[in-house]
């Protein structure tokens, strides 16, 4: 094993009193992604659990593989699609040309190929921009840079429409890891999804880059509502007949971000994360019931001049941002409730939030990346009242 | 006395900055920072109130009952709050509309009663008048530089003049549409606060408690 030779010989350098000590972080950072880390860490996310740190982010990021390769294809279907109407452009098109592949949507290796050309930028980017600040900061603080940051820079990705200019991509990452992360502490103590502050930065920033009909898919000219933003107009019981049925939004082949689009690969990424007990189930079940009990409510509630009411739930799990959100935001451990009956409450608080924004709410058709942001805001909250609660019933049985 | 004239008029900008030491007066400094001319009259009319409010509370403060002096104080702030907004009907309507409940609201500001609470009835009429300038301005330094960010980066101008060419007018910067919104001063003055702090690391507070660490058995 020369590398780990090599590792254990430039070690003592890095060391206290070595001649690189400030640069430890680093050394630490490019060691534990090669080799299982030597520590364990003793505070969330994971206080009660001789799992380690990389593990888990590891896994999280194995259960976004689904969403990557079925968003890649989505992507390339999408703009294939919208190419065969409006006529390619671009430096992508002219790599797509030389290599002779074409731009055929029926073709899957050319739609992913057409998707990837869009993907691989956004995640450079993210990946180099978030990168560079956290390094800065792990040098300057003294912590270590860890996997959490890739996480993170996946999931951000995942949620950006695919016509996002790349310096709008740096901007959010950055701000995200900053404010979101570093200023709170790092990986551990921030109580905001750090890719969901950067996410949400880009949306109030750059309005006219984020949302709108124009964004989805990136073609000149070519304009597709997504499922939400059609509900929100015409109903949805109009969107058969604009092409989208509900397998459709199952399956994922409709307008939305880069990798949030397609349900059922979300639901293995959640199936993963379940059995190897990276997600807490509660979190998942509250969250699912919180969105179908009022949805029902507001279904049986109706309204004459808001469409959205009548949305049942099976509809409101599939569009959006929904089944992305529940599957790697509601169930981060970090920003989560720590105590289980908080994680259902928490869990419900979001999914109530998510169909109070998105049916009750004119300004914002989508609600998924709002409502979980506010859930992390109130997930210490919850956790104090029923830890308040439990001692109180202690004290009681005891008194 | 302690302080100099000097010291009086100069610390209240950095070393004891109303807003970002004493983080009073948060409210108006997030809500009329979205462009620089409406900070800058906002700053002037603050300025102006906390100066003479000092002043003649502190002639008065002989004079002022201890049980009602609160009532005391907000008749004169209220009476120069008044004056500051008849005068900008009159002679800047347009920005007067901009700051609209914002002028009244110089009254609740916590700079004003707090200069005259901890100052003015305690001290003579000049040093007062001049704390009550120094904090005035200490409150205008960071309300321009909230502004000159807010501005210049969210609509791509500075005091209503094009320095940024934006999007929809042709020209290639794409404006930041949540430096418009008030709660990006927040983010701003939070990082205002990081920055002088880590300048002047005597204004950091002391923790109220430390974080306990677990040794590894």
């Amino acid at each position: 094993m020369g590398l780990r030779n090599l590792f254990d010989r430039i070690e003592p350098a890095f060391h206290k009193g070595g001649r690189f000590e400030k640069y430890y972080s680093i050394y630490e950072m490019v060691e534990s992604l090669v080799y299982t880390p030597k520590t364990v860490t003793t505070v969330a996310p994971h206080a009660r659990s001789y799992i380690d740190m990389k593990r888990i982010m590891t896994y999280v990021v194995l259960a976004t593989i689904p969403c990557i390769l079925f968003g890649l294809y989505n992507t390339g279907l999408q703009t294939n699609l919208a190419i065969a109407e409006y006529g390619a452009s671009g430096w992508r098109a002219w790599i797509i040309e030389t290599l002779g592949i074409g731009f055929n949507p029926a073709n899957p290796l050319a739609n992913m190929l057409h998707g990837l050309l869009y993907f691989l930028p956004i995640y450079i980017v993210t990946l180099v921009a978030g990168g560079i600040f956290e390094v800065v900061f792990a040098v300057v603080r003294g912590h270590e840079v860890n996997e959490g940051f890739l996480v993170s820079s996946m999931l951000y990705t995942l949620i950006l429409p695919a016509s996002t200019p790349l310096w709008q991509v740096a901007l959010g990452i950055i701000f995200g890891v900053v404010i979101g992360k570093e200023v709170f502490g790092g990986t551990g103590k921030n109580f905001l999804n750090p890719a969901l502050v950067g996410r949400a930065f880009l949306y109030f920033a750059y309005p006219a880059q984020m949302s709108g009909d124009t964004v989805w898919t990136p073609v000149d000219g070519f304009s597709g509502a997504t499922a939400l933003s059609v509900s929100a107009s015409d109903g949805f019981a109009a969107l058969p007949e604009r092409g989208i049925t509900w397998m459709d939004a199952f399956i994922g082949t409709i307008q939305g971000c880069l990798g949030e689009t397609s349900t059922i690969a979300c639901l293995i990424g959640l199936a993963f994360l379940l059995v190897t007990k990276i997600a807490n189930w509660r979190l998942v079940a509250g969250c699912l019931l919180g969105m179908i009990a009022f949805s029902t409510l507001l279904n049986l509630i109706g309204s004459d001049s808001n469409p959205m009411f009548a949305m049942p739930w099976y509809w409101h799990l599939v569009v959006g941002g929904y089944a992305f959100g529940l599957v790697f935001m509601v169930t981060e451990p970090v920003s989560a409730s720590h105590t289980n009956a908080g994680r259902w409450i928490y869990g419900a608080l979001i999914g109530f939030m998510v169909v109070m924004i998105r049916v009750v709410n004119p300004a914002f058709p989508e609600g998924m990346m709002l409502a979980i942001l506010f859930g992390n805001v109130f997930a210490p909250l919850i956790d104090y009242f029923v830890v308040q609660a439990n001692i109180k019933r202690r004290a009681k049985r005891n008194a | 006395m302690a302080q100099t004239r000097k010291s009086q008029l100069v610390d209240p900008l950095i070393d004891n900055n109303p807003i970002t030491l004493q983080v009073l007066g948060i409210c108006s400094a997030l809500a009329v920072t979205s462009s620089l001319s409406v900070a800058f009259v906002m700053a002037i009319a603050v300025t102006l109130v906390t100066g003479f409010s000092s002043l003649f509370i502190s002639m008065l403060r002989n004079q002022i009952p201890s049980s009602i002096r609160i009532i005391v104080q907000m008749v004169i702030i209220a009476s120069l709050v008044i004056l500051v907004d008849q005068v900008l009907k009159a002679y800047a309507y347009e920005i007067s509309k901009t700051l609209s409940v914002f002028v009244g609201l110089i009254i609740t500001n916590c700079i004003v009663m707090g200069r005259a609470e901890a100052f003015a009835m305690s001290n003579p009429p000049v040093a007062s008048f001049i704390d009550g300038v120094g904090n005035g301005l200490g409150y205008g330094l960071i309300l321009m530089l909230v502004g000159f960010i807010r501005e210049l980066f969210g609509a791509g101008s500075l005091f209503g003049i094009t320095i940024f060419e934006t999007v929809n007018n042709g020209g290639w910067y794409v404006p930041n549409g949540m430096l418009l919104l008030p709660p990006s001063a927040f983010f701003i003055i939070g990082l205002l606060i990081w920055a002088i702090r880590s300048w002047k690391p005597m204004q950091v507070e002391e923790r109220e408690f430390k974080i306990q660490t677990v040794e590894a058995h």
